[in-house]
């Protein structure tokens, strides 16, 4: 695997270091319309440059709680801000602007199938106005930074589950977001995998970006404990309860 | 003057956006995959209105001039017919013939001979008809020019020759031109219709294109996409799907409406069908119009699909 470090270096005067809280949950709760709510009471306050990890059982309502931290859902009570602002007072384009500053590696990934690997990691670029055919640098930089360089003209459903993992945190660092959050990130893959992804994540943190991974592997958490500062939040009985730095 | 600024600034990024929407990029026309069948459905929805909007637009036209030749040609021809008895016919139709000749505005005035009224009779009531037997009144034929006062004229006739009637042709001409009056109207219908289903079409391959790529949408969306972003990649494919096939019906109804036969002996109405002068114009906004509701109904449809993804 040809492997890089992290390329997008550019310092930028980072509205999220002069700002405590990146996201900010009170109260926060949520209900898919259902007899028992998923969430509700929900505390939880990211400062900028954490890792957290969010733990919990499957069904426990961690990619909800994910869901709410960057905005695919509204609290259904209580609040969520993000970079400080209420995300129920966002609006639409409000909502696709702090979106560019967050970063998600979605459980499912969710690649645009018709399009080739390095198309849809230049999409976020692509989307917020920027032009991917003069960051081709950086995007080829990226690929390797991920060791995927030379399945950049392969598409999404010809890659393993590894190789997606990989691809989808590219694309959810295009943007050199402030906010990194990874959903299962490590679900399909075998355990060396993990590892590699885990230390992705933990050099992007180390350039002061805020990751949350949700994931129910323990063992993952603590392989975790050597190569970054986390804390741990466990998700049961739909709230949270702080876990500390250990389990 | 402060408070334009925003305005101001709200109506640059409006132009800015319809700007990207014509020019736009290749990149960001490949983020929505093509779907097949919906092409089709909205090209040659397309090419099929616009080449019935050439003949309806031919229609309208046709039947404005129509209406407009057939008031001026009658407006300029009027009889008198003179009723009188045999023996003072002559006089009669002397007395007319020498107000006509010193009221202004009449470019001539005719008496038809005999011969020329049985000529007009004939197909009606044969050739052997002993029409010197019949108390036929006579005939005056004049063409008025555009001061003539037809109003006066007809006073004066029935004040000096009460036998002489000035028919100016309203009577029959009246329903021709509301009857061409009409045709035009339906010919606006037609217009009508065809963009209600021109939009109705586009609007259902919009919607079609939109249910088939929600995934799509979805991931757009969770990467950032603002809606204008969105909407518009679908909008420009529609509007440029819409504004072909509405250019390649339009030259083809152009065509076949060029093909009509043409001749005078085929007689008055199709002779009139088609466009001239300006009129060729006309023709050309069909396709800018079909692009102009294939953009509307798209974009329509693109932002209420788009309220259902946060
Ligand atoms: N779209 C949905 N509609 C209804 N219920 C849902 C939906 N998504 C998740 N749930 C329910 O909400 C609960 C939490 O789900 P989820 O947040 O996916 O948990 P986790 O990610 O921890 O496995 C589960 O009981 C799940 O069945
Ligand atoms: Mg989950």
């Amino acid at each position: 695997m040809d492997c890089t470090g992290f390329p997008l270096r550019a310092e930028r005067g980072g509205a999220a270091k002069g700002m405590a809280i990146v996201i900010d949950l009170r109260a926060a709760g949520y209900s898919y319309g259902g007899s028992a709510g998923a969430l509700s009471g929900i505390d939880l306050s990211l400062p900028a440059g954490s890792f957290h990890f969010l733990t919990g059982p499957s069904g426990a309502g961690k990619t909800t709680l994910l869901k709410l931290c960057y905005g695919e859902l509204k609290p259904s009570e209580g609040q969520v801000a993000l970079f400080g602002k209420d995300s129920r007072m966002l609006s639409r384009d409000g909502l696709a602007l702090v979106r560019q500053r967050i970063g998600v590696v979605h459980q499912d990934c969710r690649f645009l199938d018709h399009l080739t690997l390095a198309e849809n990691l230049a999409l976020p670029l692509l989307v917020a106005g920027r032009d991917p055919a003069r960051e081709t640098e950086s995007l080829s930089q990226l690929m390797s930074w991920v060791g995927l360089s030379h399945r950049a003209t392969a598409y999404p459903p010809a890659l393993s589950g590894g190789e997606r993992q990989r691809a989808a945190l590219a694309r959810a660092v295009i943007m050199d977001p402030d906010v990194i959050i990874a959903d299962e990130p490590t679900g399909n893959v075998d355990w060396e995998m993990s590892q590699r992804l885990l230390t992705l994540l933990g050099e992007l943190n180390r350039l002061g970006k805020t990751v949350l991974l949700a994931t129910h592997d323990l063992a993952l958490i603590r392989a975790a404990k050597p190569l970054v500062q986390a804390r741990v939040l466990r998700l049961a009985d739909g709230r949270v309860q702080a876990a500390g730095t250990e389990l | 003057m402060t408070r334009l600024r925003p305005l101001l600034d709200a109506l640059r990024q409006r132009l800015a956006d319809l700007a990207e929407l014509a020019l736009g990029d290749r990149a960001s026309d490949r983020v929505v995959p093509p779907t097949g069948h919906t092409v089709w459905l909205t090209v040659l929805s397309a090419a099929a209105m616009a080449f019935l909007a050439v003949f309806a637009l031919a229609l309208t036209q046709a039947t404005g001039r129509l209406a407009d030749a057939w008031a001026e040609d009658l407006a300029q021809s009027m009889t008198i017919r003179l009723a009188a008895p045999a023996a003072e016919a002559d006089a009669q139709q002397a007395a007319v013939l020498a107000i006509l000749a010193e009221t202004p505005g009449v470019a001539s005035a005719r008496a038809l001979t005999p011969a020329e009224q049985a000529a007009l009779l004939e197909p009606w009531l044969g050739p052997d008809l002993p029409l010197d037997r019949l108390p036929l009144p006579r005939l005056i034929d004049l063409v008025g020019g555009e001061d003539l006062d037809v109003e006066g004229l007809r006073l004066r006739l029935a004040g000096e020759v009460p036998g002489a009637v000035l028919d100016d042709h309203t009577d029959w001409r009246a329903p021709l031109v509301a009857a061409a009056d009409r045709l035009r109207m339906l010919g606006w219908l037609a217009l009508v219709l065809i963009a209600g289903v021109m939009g109705a079409v586009v609007s259902l391959a919009a919607q079609a294109a939109l249910a088939a790529n929600a995934e799509v949408i979805r991931v757009l969306r969770l990467i950032g996409a603002r809606d204008f972003y969105v909407a518009r990649a679908f909008t420009r494919r529609v509007t440029l799907r819409a504004l072909a096939g509405a250019a390649g019906g339009t030259v083809l109804g152009m065509i076949a409406v060029t093909l009509l036969p043409s001749e005078p002996a085929t007689g008055g109405f199709l002779t009139y069908l088609g466009f001239s002068g300006a009129g060729w114009l006309a023709p050309i906004l069909v396709p800018l119009f079909a692009g102009l509701a294939a953009f509307l109904a798209t974009r329509r449809a693109a932002l209420r699909a788009l309220a259902r993804f946060e």
